[in-house]
């Protein structure tokens, strides 16, 4: 195989552009029916469906939020027990962080990556493939468990021993741990992906200082992900073998211990924070700079404060545990480390004030978010430094004021940006313009919404409302701002609804939105909106920090790749300098067979250990099916 | 948008090896993961040591034998594995095949002696939060050398096909090499951790 040289004709070199388009379109395009949809591996196909489906579990853990507010509403309601209440709420934020939050961030990387370091797919797109078929089983294992009255229901951080063999009967815990697995699987698997395609698929000429931020901000999350996920696979397996076979990690009875549920959980759990938080850090940075119509103050403090803000988050996760006993040695370290992470994050609103100071801001949707996101994001902060403090938090722990400070960090911090980010990145998805009135309503909406909904909940909390409780009696004076809260959430659900009919109304009927509507920097903006199967005609190559912006006209690119077969350029990861043109996997239907099997695998393995046996040698099998060459032009080096 | 063609890459390989390709640096980022995952089970095992008034609980330390016959195994095993990626690196068929079979066998051994291995805890995993833990680090090296042994099974298959005498099957058997030498490099704290921690 090595002996066979191209023809100069298969070469992109000489072709005209309808020529070399409709070559390019054979080779990288796709099947159309369900084989097609099943075997697609193309990026931007997989990042709409992860894109969609995380939005679908949003609405979903919403609805969920309905009815609890409905439930808390007016003191003593009998709308929903005790029961369904606890698996409401542990379905709530077990949803909303698993199967939304951290999915769309990675969701959105998945889209929009390889089309910001200028390649054609993301690295491994097989894998890739193979992620998203396992988190929509995930999703859906959870939710119907959830229907079938087996939803877990012992918190989203299913603490033991109340999770464990004994207090945790049924399969209820069950079905928590091992989505846990389908969703780790999932964000491990494009994590990786995202890494690999930084690092050695960037666009000649990007080398590390002229990175976008919003790559920079996921190859950062994506570190966290490998370094963290291990510790609730680990923890969340653990569980399960106690659970299952008899083991005794959390047993005390039995040399275990329940602390070390907690230490593992957060360890993941608070670096899972930064998780959701970075991305959306990233998107910031991306809106600030096309609608401040400047390149972002302070690129390598940005940079820096988001590595600093990585590691942080590994030093953090007792603060989880204030409560729980431990030394005050211990205590007073992860206080100090607590603070610390206030200082990155501190830097990074200044950058952007700054920014936004010495450009011309441009007061659209994505832009209004932004700010919307600035003003929220900093009250959590500020409720997030006083819950470090070791008193304050003992007594604040449990209460309502921690869940008003984590949706405002959570929400403020990252549904904020994100939909500034789908109202920026929308015409570079669908090719249309969403509608800007619209969009300033359903900012208005979420904005006011969320504050008035969010905000009496300190004071709840300081007022001493328990956090998980179905019920409470008149007699503790909660009423009147829990029924001001539920009608609050009507204003945040009216701004949601909207944002979904606008969606849909533009993905049909919007304005045609040309190839950079925003007069982006990027190169994402480079091609025509939506993106063609092929991302570029031809690679582009870049030579500053905003390759759209230094000559608005004429886009630098690459020339010599082949195109009967699917070719892109691997680079250096300094300095992005060109290596090899390396083939990338076409379509296969075998990730979708090895997901299956995977899931086979892991449901059944909820009942019985045999499970794992058994069910491991048709996932051997889909593998080999997967990695076994099929002659194609890919396959040749 | 005009474009400009500013560089040739025609000239470029087809194919890249080593620290160049993608596949290189995704294994890297899948033993991290891993890596982290044995790392964070030898905590747990730390850890509830350190909570224990007497550790191991309930029984003596385990016996010596098996878990040292596996580490001098594995060693072992890292020569002709160094051989493969060697070889494969030369792009050399006949030698590669031979050391996949070799491998091969080096990755069915472990397993015989791993079944003498859990016996030597002196006890199960449902005993205590000891059994458990051991129990389970046994059982995540199993489960590394076990893949391992499949993609070795699959790679020497592949290797006899016509489907073998590509560089960038060379490559997956450089990369596969890579992993096992990983397999091998988290066995030592894992086998100081079981055997010799409880005896100090």
């Amino acid at each position: 195989m090595t002996a066979i040289a191209p023809d100069r004709d298969t070469r992109d070199s000489h072709l005209a552009e309808v020529e070399l388009q409709r070559h390019l379109s054979t080779t990288w395009g796709s099947a159309s029916g369900v084989w097609g949809a099943l075997s697609n591996v193309d990026h931007k196909v997989i990042g709409r469906r992860y894109i969609v489906t995380a939005f679908v579990f949003l609405a979903l853990g919403g609805a969920l939020s309905l009815a609890m507010r409905l439930q808390l509403s007016q003191p003593e309601a009998r709308f929903i027990g005790p029961d369904r209440y606890n698996q409401i709420f542990t379905m709530h934020g077990t949803n909303m962080m698993f199967l939304f939050a951290v999915p769309v961030m990675e969701a959105m990387a998945v889209y929009l990556v390889p089309l910001m370091v200028g390649t054609r797919n993301i690295a491994f797109p097989r894998l890739n493939a193979f992620s998203y078929w396992m988190f929509l089983a995930g999703g859906i294992l959870l939710w119907v468990a959830f229907a079938i009255d087996t939803g877990p229901d012992v918190g989203w951080f299913a603490y033991v021993p109340l999770a464990g063999p004994q207090y945790g009967t049924g399969k209820r815990a069950d079905i928590w741990a091992q989505m846990i697995t389908f969703t780790e699987i999932s964000a491990l698997a494009v994590s990786l992906e995202l890494v690999v395609t930084i690092f050695k698929q960037r666009a000649p000429g990007m080398s590390l200082n002229r990175i976008p931020l919003f790559v920079w901000s996921m190859l950062v999350t994506s570190f966290l992900v490998i370094l963290a996920m291990p510790a609730i696979m680990i923890a969340s397996t653990s569980l399960i073998l106690d659970r299952l076979v008899g083991t005794h990690f959390f047993n005390p009875a039995e040399g275990g211990d329940v602390l070390l549920w907690q230490h593992l959980f957060w360890f993941f759990g608070h670096p899972e924070v930064y998780i959701i938080f970075l991305p959306a850090v990233g998107m910031v940075s991306t809106i600030v700079a096309t609608f401040t119509q400047r390149p972002v103050f302070g690129y390598l403090a940005m940079v820096m404060a988001l590595i600093t803000t990585g590691v942080l988050a590994f030093g953090l996760w007792v603060h989880h545990m204030f409560v729980a006993g431990l030394p005050r040695l211990g205590e007073s370290f992860f206080t100090a480390s607590s603070m610390a992470i206030a200082l990155p994050a501190g830097l990074q609103i200044f950058c952007w004030l700054a920014t936004i100071w010495w450009g011309r801001p441009i007061f659209k949707t994505p832009f209004l978010f932004v700010l919307g996101f600035i003003f929220t994001f900093v009250i959590g902060g500020m409720t997030g430094v006083m819950v470090a403090s070791v008193p304050f938090d003992t007594q604040v722990h449990d209460t309502y004021f921690v869940v008003a400070h984590f949706h405002y960090v959570l929400v403020g911090g990252a549904l904020f940006p994100l939909l500034g980010a789908i109202y920026y990145w929308f015409p570079k998805f669908t090719g249309r313009m969403m509608s800007e009135r619209l969009g300033k309503w359903v900012f208005g909406l979420i904005v006011v919404g969320f504050n008035l909904t969010f905000f009496p909940m300190h004071i709840l909390g300081l007022q001493g409302m328990p956090r998980r409780i179905y019920t409470y009696q008149p007699e503790m004076l909660w009423g009147g701002l829990n029924m001001f809260i539920s009608l609050s959430v009507l204003i945040l659900t009216a701004g949601f609804l909207l944002f979904f009919i606008d969606v849909v109304r533009s993905a049909f009927h919007g304005r045609p939105a040309g190839a950079n509507p925003w007069r982006a920097s990027t190169l994402e903006w480079a091609t025509p909106s939506p993106p063609p199967c092929y991302n570029f005609q031809r690679v582009p190559v870049v030579s500053d920090s905003v390759p759209l912006w230094s000559d608005g006209e004429v886009l630098s690119v690459a020339s010599g790749l082949r195109v009967d077969r699917r070719e892109l350029l691997v680079t250096g990861v300094v300095d992005a300098s060109p290596e090899a043109r390396e083939s990338s996997p076409g379509h296969s239907v075998w990730p979708f067979w090895t997901a299956l099997a995977t899931t086979i695998v892991l449901i059944w393995s909820i009942f019985t250990p045999w499970a794992v046996v058994w069910g491991a040698i048709p996932v051997a099998i889909a593998l080999t099916g997967w990695f076994w060459p099929k002659g194609t032009p890919e396959d040749e080096s | 948008m005009r474009e400009a063609v500013v560089v040739d890459v025609s000239h470029l390989t087809r194919h890249c090896d080593g620290s160049a390709s993608p596949a290189w640096w995704g294994t890297l980022a899948f033993m991290l993961i891993e890596g982290t995952g044995f790392a964070l089970a030898v905590v747990i095992y730390l850890y509830l040591m350190s909570l224990a008034p007497v550790w191991p609980i309930g029984v003596g330390p385990p016996d010596l034998g098996a878990g040292t016959v596996m580490t001098v195994l594995l060693a072992v095993s890292l020569i002709p594995n160094l051989l493969v990626s060697r070889w494969a690196g030369q792009q050399e068929m006949r030698k590669v095949r031979l050391g996949l079979i070799v491998m091969s066998f080096f990755g069915i051994a472990p397993l015989v002696v791993r079944i003498f291995e859990f016996p030597a805890m002196h006890l199960q995993w449902d005993q205590n939060a000891y059994g458990s833990v051991v129990w389970l680090l046994l059982g995540l090296h199993t489960t590394h050398i076990l893949t391992d042994l499949v993609e070795t099974l699959v790679l020497t298959c592949l290797m006899f096909t016509r489907h073998g005498d590509n560089p960038r099957r060379f490559g997956d058997v450089s990369d596969n090499a890579m992993y096992w030498n990983f397999v091998v490099a988290t066995w030592i704290p894992i086998y100081v951790c079981i055997y010799w921690v409880p005896r100090l």
